[in-house]
């Protein structure tokens, strides 16, 4: 201890003192202040780095849920209409089936009508025609009657057999 | 820069070994004044006084003529006025130096004020009664601090401008970076707290790196002993004990002097026991620093003398050989031991600030 203390120079210790506050002084201004305040800066970028990469990941993870449940929509949608299309379809499918049975029954009943009405137009001239015969016929018999009964009887049945011809 | 790192590693490499060429070839000084260092005592003599600080800056002492190789330094001495003369008037402590009418000689490394002639009168314990003036003169240990400021200023001044332009250092800024962090992370944050610990960074740095790079200097040729000489660490211990005592909160100096939590009686006893604390701290700060760097370096050139001391026994191939073998298993243990120091310096007084500036919220 008293080497110790022997050892012991004041004047080291005023310089140590000395030296050692000067540069202390001057670090800190020109070195330390500088390096901590961009040590501080750059950790804080680096964090202001990772938490917006981290924001852009669920923006991102957002934006394609967004972008899914658009895609769901519209794939609800485009069955939708495909479904409504097909309906239509099928409606007018069906009318025009009903069109053409509906026209085709008219146009049968209108040949129907027009077939009635050629026959009967057909009967009236058959009868016509009949009366006329009978007509030709009996007059026939009459310049007959005076020549022969049994030609009379004859020609009446061969009328008669042309009739039921008709 | 990484070439200019290299360059300078390779330099330090040169010195370290060299160092240990020297050591074992070169004689004693300014005490035994030439010859060769061959006994016990001369050795010791020779220890101590390298351990000590010195007016000169000697590399090493020719063997046979005692020439000294090295330069002078400049002396100042405060003596009713400045005396301002370099350190080779004092021709090696063997000659009286005059400066302004008054007579100076340098006994054991230290300056008296003594007559023309040099007398000097000793008490019982063999101690000079001669005036001492406040040396403060620029000795090898102030040129060792000087030299440690400015690469300090250097290395982290361009550390600081390097950020100006990229925001990631290069070159060797790229390997102080990681230590300005750790001494912040591991040693500000954790024991200081993050409320406080900006406050006390520029301490912190400056403390960290100055004792390391001193302690590392303390490891080359040159012969530096600073952060081994007993001044230097108990300023640098003050420089905690003061910083520690002026940001102490309202809770420190109740505990100090008003133990919150005892009976009264215990309060009583327990304020001269915290005082006690309060100064045994930086004076463990102070002593540790010192003891283990002093025993380092007395490690060292100890087993750098094994291959004097052993010739005898065994031969002067065996003991070099052994002496350098051991030498240099114990300097890298040295390398180890001045980062620790460094480290535990600072991270001590980490502590004892944040102890101080601790707020119990729980009382």
């Amino acid at each position: 201890m008293d080497q110790l203390l022997n050892d012991f120079s004041p004047g080291l210790f005023f310089m140590q003192a000395f030296i050692f506050l000067i540069l202390l002084l001057l670090l800190a201004k020109f070195a330390w202040k500088p390096i901590i305040q961009s040590l501080k800066i750059r950790e804080e970028s680096i964090q202001d780095a990772l938490d917006s990469a981290e924001k852009a990941k669920e923006e991102m993870a957002q934006l394609k849920a967004d972008n899914e449940k658009l895609l769901d929509e519209a794939r609800q949608q485009r069955d939708a209409i495909l479904q409504d299309a097909r309906e239509v379809a099928n409606g007018i499918r069906e009318e025009a089936k009903n069109d053409a049975t509906k026209q085709t029954d008219k146009m049968i009943a209108d040949a129907k009508t027009a077939i009635e009405v050629e026959k009967q137009a057909a009967m009236a001239e058959v009868r016509t025609l009949v009366a006329e015969l009978s007509l030709q016929v009996a007059e026939k018999l009459l310049k007959r009657k005076l020549d022969d009964e049994g030609a009379q009887k004859e020609l009446i049945s061969d009328f008669i057999k042309d009739v039921k011809l008709n | 820069m990484p070439k200019k790192l290299t360059s300078l590693l390779s330099i330090l490499t040169l010195f370290f070994f060299s160092n240990l060429a020297f050591a074992s070839e070169s004689s004693e000084g300014e005490q035994t004044h030439g010859g060769a260092v061959d006994t016990q005592e001369e050795i010791t003599a020779y220890i101590k006084h390298h351990l000590q600080d010195s007016h000169d800056f000697t590399l090493f002492t020719l063997g046979e003529s005692g020439k000294h190789i090295g330069f002078p330094l400049p002396v100042i001495l405060w003596d009713d006025g400045l005396h301002v003369f370099m350190s080779s008037k004092f021709h090696h402590g063997t000659t009286v130096a005059e400066s302004k009418g008054n007579h100076y000689a340098i006994y054991h490394g230290k300056i008296y004020r003594t007559n023309a002639e040099g007398e000097l009168n000793f008490d019982e314990h063999h101690h000079p009664t001669n005036v001492r003036p406040l040396d403060i003169s620029i000795t090898k240990n102030v040129v060792g601090m000087l030299f440690a400021g400015f690469l300090l200023i250097y290395l982290f001044g361009s550390l600081a401008k390097s950020y100006t332009k990229k925001s990631i250092p290069t070159g060797v800024g790229r390997v102080l970076e990681p230590l300005v962090i750790y001494v912040r992370d591991e040693m500000a944050r954790p024991n200081i707290g993050d409320k406080y610990y900006e406050r006390y960074m520029p301490f912190l740095l400056t403390a960290f790196f100055y004792i390391w790079i001193l302690n590392l200097l303390g490891l080359t040729p040159l012969g530096f002993n600073v952060t081994g000489n007993i001044a230097v660490t108990v300023c640098l211990a003050l420089f905690t004990f003061i910083i520690v005592q002026f940001s102490g909160k309202k809770d420190y100096w109740k505990h100090i002097f008003w133990m919150p939590g005892v009976p009264i009686p215990m309060k009583i006893i327990l304020m001269p026991i915290e005082i006690l604390g309060m100064l045994t701290k930086p004076f463990a700060l102070l002593i540790r620093l010192f003891a283990n760097i002093t025993a380092g370096h007395f490690v060292v050139m100890s087993l750098i003398a094994l291959s004097i001391t052993m010739k005898a026994t065994f031969g002067p191939v065996a003991a070099t050989g052994m002496s350098l073998a051991l030498a240099l298993f114990i300097t890298v243990i040295e390398l180890l031991v001045a980062f620790l120091q460094a480290y535990i310096f600072t991270m001590l007084s980490a502590l004892f600030i944040g102890m101080a500036v601790e707020e119990h919220d729980h009382h």
